[in-house]
């Protein structure tokens, strides 16, 4: 099939690929700009492991048509760590064991950096409505809260 | 109409493993030219912490940092056989197997640095920090890593071990179908609160107190992550989640995520744990692992539980709304066992 070209930027840097037109955009994030991040847990909008910052805004990745985000910018786990350094984020998910198998993790994790972009100081309900559209199926959620309220804690130099 | 408060409790004993055909699981570990351990299972990761605690295993029996043992688990045509992880059985096997394995490489790696010291392999000793030193004069040392280059480019030998655990073997006696079918039990004690909604049917839990038994606590956060990861899949299995219609018709069934339910980060339920430490003489620095028990008692504690609110015995799971109201109606309404 004729394929298009879409470009976009992937975490700081020019994207460009060619698309089968109707393509979902976690497929491109995957296959096309190999940014295996991204998780597909289900494929139809329920897991949240797909979850990827539209310019900024959380989205379902498989469910969101590919074309749409020509021009736009796409944020994933992959670019959360800045070097060897991780995103306090990532820095309190691994400190408070709130991954186990992992598998939900990127989605989580941009589920709440979405959340502390724009409330950086966010109360525990809303770290939970933050995160209810994310599946774990391993922790029993409580540590991946908890870990979320500690890196807010720290990126405004409070101590949680 | 009110809300129904029920204590329920339940004990378990957990069977480590199995024993058919011994349950064996077998470990390969190896160094790299500069001193790094490698241990090759076939054993799986799936998030229940096998590469952490088999790479603190290795590391403690070989006597290097922890940071310097990569563990591998990823191919099962390539690895080591392994049975599984199944049966509560990971840290106790796949640990042994790591064990044994890590001593014969350690035997390998003392008599390589012996070599070089020109001294008895058996008066040398390692100080987990990279460096072995002959007994009570630890400024004659080499390190691991200055070992195994030696051990690779001049002496030709390899610092490698191999190691294998397997139960006795033990089937049924004819006459009088004893056998032993594993070796040591983990145990769990556990206490649910909730709350029954006569109108709804409605179950919220709001506590969970439990007493667990593993052995050791070889990785003490990733026994209690497990405990309390496994408990809100306990409380998901007795209240929410099955692959049957909850309606006649197979068409009602759960297809997928969308109707399978499951509790979310909304419904975390508090969770007090007290892990009790009884080392088990065969395993692994005494470590047998929570396994599938962190989920198990709290099935029937919550079924007691309910009993106890509202005084219907549900033997089906998942215990649901639709299921409590017909018990209610079955008996005229709520019978709290006891006012709490
Ligand atoms: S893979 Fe997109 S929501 Fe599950
Ligand atoms: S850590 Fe396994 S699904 Fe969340």
């Amino acid at each position: 099939m004729a394929r298009t070209p879409l470009t976009f930027t992937l975490n700081d840097a020019e994207t460009g690929v060619f698309v089968v037109p109707g393509s979902n955009l976690l497929d491109v994030l995957r296959r096309g700009a190999g940014d295996l991040t991204p998780k597909q847990g289900c494929a139809q909008g329920t897991c949240g492991s797909c979850t990827v910052l539209i310019d900024g805004v959380p989205h379902l990745s498989c469910l969101t048509l590919a074309e749409t985000v020509e021009g736009r910018r796409i944020d994933t786990t992959g670019g959360l760590a800045g070097g060897p350094d991780l995103h306090p984020l990532q820095q309190a998910v691994m400190e408070g064991f709130a991954a186990q198998c992992g598998f939900c993790t990127a989605g989580m994790l941009m589920a709440a950096k979405a959340l502390l972009d724009r409330t950086p100081n966010p109360t525990r309900d809303e770290v939970i409505e933050a995160i209810s559209g994310n599946l774990c199926r391993c922790t029993g959620y409580e540590p991946i809260v908890d870990a979320i309220l500690t890196a807010s804690a720290r990126m405004q130099g409070r101590t949680a | 109409m009110a809300i129904h408060k029920g204590r329920g409790f339940a004990c378990i004993n957990y069977p480590i493993g199995m024993n058919l055909g011994g349950d064996p699981a077998q470990a390969l570990v190896h160094s790299t030219p500069d001193g790094k351990f490698m241990v090759a299972l076939s054993a799986i990761d799936l998030g229940q912490g096998m590469k952490s605690v088999t790479r603190q295993i290795a590391s403690e029996t070989l006597g290097v940092p922890v940071e310097d043992v990569y563990v591998d688990t990823a191919d099962s045509d390539t690895g080591p056989h392994d049975m599984g992880s199944f049966a509560s059985r990971g840290t106790h096997r796949v640990g042994n197997a790591v064990i044994r394995a890590s001593a014969e490489a350690r035997k390998q790696m003392l008599e390589a640095a012996a070599e070089e010291l020109e001294v008895n392999a058996s008066d040398l000793d390692t100080d987990g920090k990279g460096n072995i030193h002959v007994k009570g004069a630890p400024s004659r040392s080499i390190t691991v890593a200055d070992t195994a280059m030696a051990a690779q480019f001049k002496q030709g030998r390899t610092l490698a071990g191999r190691g294998i655990f397997l139960i006795p073997p033990s089937d049924a006696d004819a006459e009088t179908g004893e056998m032993t079918p594993v070796t040591c039990f983990a145990h769990a004690a556990l206490v649910i609160d909730l709350e029954v909604d006569d109108e709804t049917g409605d179950v919220e839990v709001k506590e969970i107190n439990s007493a667990y038994e593993v052995g050791r606590a070889l990785n003490p956060k990733l026994v209690e992550q497990q405990l309390i990861g496994g408990a809100w899949m306990g409380v998901s299995h007795a209240l929410y989640e099955t692959t049957e219609p909850q309606y006649p018709k197979r068409d009602h069934g759960p297809q997928d995520f969308n109707t399978y339910l499951m509790p979310g980060p909304g419904q975390i339920v508090p969770h007090n744990i007290a892990v009790l430490e009884r080392p088990a003489e065969d395993a692994p620095f005494g470590g047998k692992g929570p396994g599938e028990m962190c989920a198990n008692p709290v099935l029937p504690a919550v079924a007691n539980a309910i009993y106890n609110a509202v005084g219907i015995r549900c033997d089906r799971l998942p215990i649901t709304p639709e299921k409590i109201l017909r018990g209610l109606r079955a008996n005229g309404g709520a019978r709290p066992q006891q006012v709490r």
